[in-house]
């Protein structure tokens, strides 16, 4: 897929709490000049809060970048999350609702991974993980069952 | 470590009190600790003065994540144990959608819509108060 290069990418760290709010913050913002509405503001905006809390509390810090996407008309915003912690041993397992080996309601990956339109993951253990997720302003919504 | 700070300084949330009821206003960018500091904070103030009703204003709040509702989730159940009810006024639509697809359903938690109800709720009769000025409207979201 085409990106256009002269975008850019924005590399924020994550390192505290006060991070945290700031990576948030900074997303919300490129997300409403890119023409989110509100709703996916806040859908996007809280998948980056549980990833980023889980780069740091589970990767021990690391750093966001953050790229905004231009398809034709379409605009996105592209989110890598990388840490060089310990990485994920069973990814099946840490996706699923409910799962945590900490203090969590084991909710950010499998809740994260609902809230935007991409999600992958690249981690083993020992290597460090990157969580990538993609998110687009929907002129086009987001296919979805009709109600009734 | 270089890094210069950035944002709003981390501060307390106040816990204010009107009669037995805590009136707790969530505004904005809420850090971690700041969350973990107001559970602490209203705990103690339940287990050391007559309270029977916490309220937690979130209007001013633009995402719960699942920390945060599990900080709130924890204020409701420990507050109950020492026989206090929480009430959650508020919560923005954009919000609330969310956090059904998160997959947070927050058991335990009451929520109604704002301050007012929230008061009603617990038993006090403010309802000669004037009307609340602006209420979010589902219908403004899509
Ligand atoms: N960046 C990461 N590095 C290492 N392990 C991770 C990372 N992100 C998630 N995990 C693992 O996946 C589990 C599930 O994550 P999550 O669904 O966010 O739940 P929680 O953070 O509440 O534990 C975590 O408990 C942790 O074991
Ligand atoms: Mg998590």
């Amino acid at each position: 897929m085409q990106t256009s290069s002269d975008t850019g990418t924005i590399r924020l760290p994550i390192g505290s709490d006060v991070d945290l709010a700031w990576v948030r913050q900074q997303v919300r913002q490129v997300a409403a000049e890119l023409g989110f509405g509100l709703v996916q503001q806040t859908k996007l905006v809280t998948a980056v809060s549980e990833l980023a809390r889980n780069t740091l509390i589970h990767g021990g810090g690391g750093q966001v970048e953050m790229t905004a996407l231009y398809r034709g008309p379409a605009r996105g915003l592209r989110l890598a999350f990388t840490d060089s912690g310990p990485g994920i041993r069973d990814i099946d397992q840490a996706m699923t609702d409910g799962y945590t080996t900490g203090s969590g309601l084991g909710m950010g990956l499998s809740g994260a991974k609902r809230l935007v339109q991409e999600f992958s993951i690249d981690s083993s253990p020992g290597q460090g993980t990157t969580i990538t997720v993609a998110a687009w302003a929907t002129g086009l919504p987001h296919p979805r069952a009709e109600a009734g | 470590m270089t890094e210069p700070r950035r944002g709003a300084h981390a501060s307390r949330v106040p816990v204010p009190a009107l009669g037995e009821t805590l009136l707790i206003t969530l505004q904005g960018e809420l850090h971690d600790s700041m969350a973990e500091q107001l559970q602490q904070d209203i705990t103690r103030r339940i287990a050391h003065s007559p309270v029977t009703g916490v309220v937690i204003d979130i209007s001013g709040v633009d995402i719960v994540d699942s920390f945060l509702g599990r900080v709130l989730a924890e204020i409701a159940s420990s507050a109950r144990l020492m026989a206090a009810r929480t009430v959650l006024a508020g919560m923005r639509p954009a919000v609330a959608i969310t956090l059904v697809e998160l997959g947070l359903t927050l058991p335990g938690l009451d929520t109604v819509l704002d301050v007012e109800r929230a008061l009603d709720r617990l038993g006090h009769g403010l309802s000669t108060d004037p009307p609340h000025p602006r209420r979010a409207h589902h219908a403004d979201l899509l």
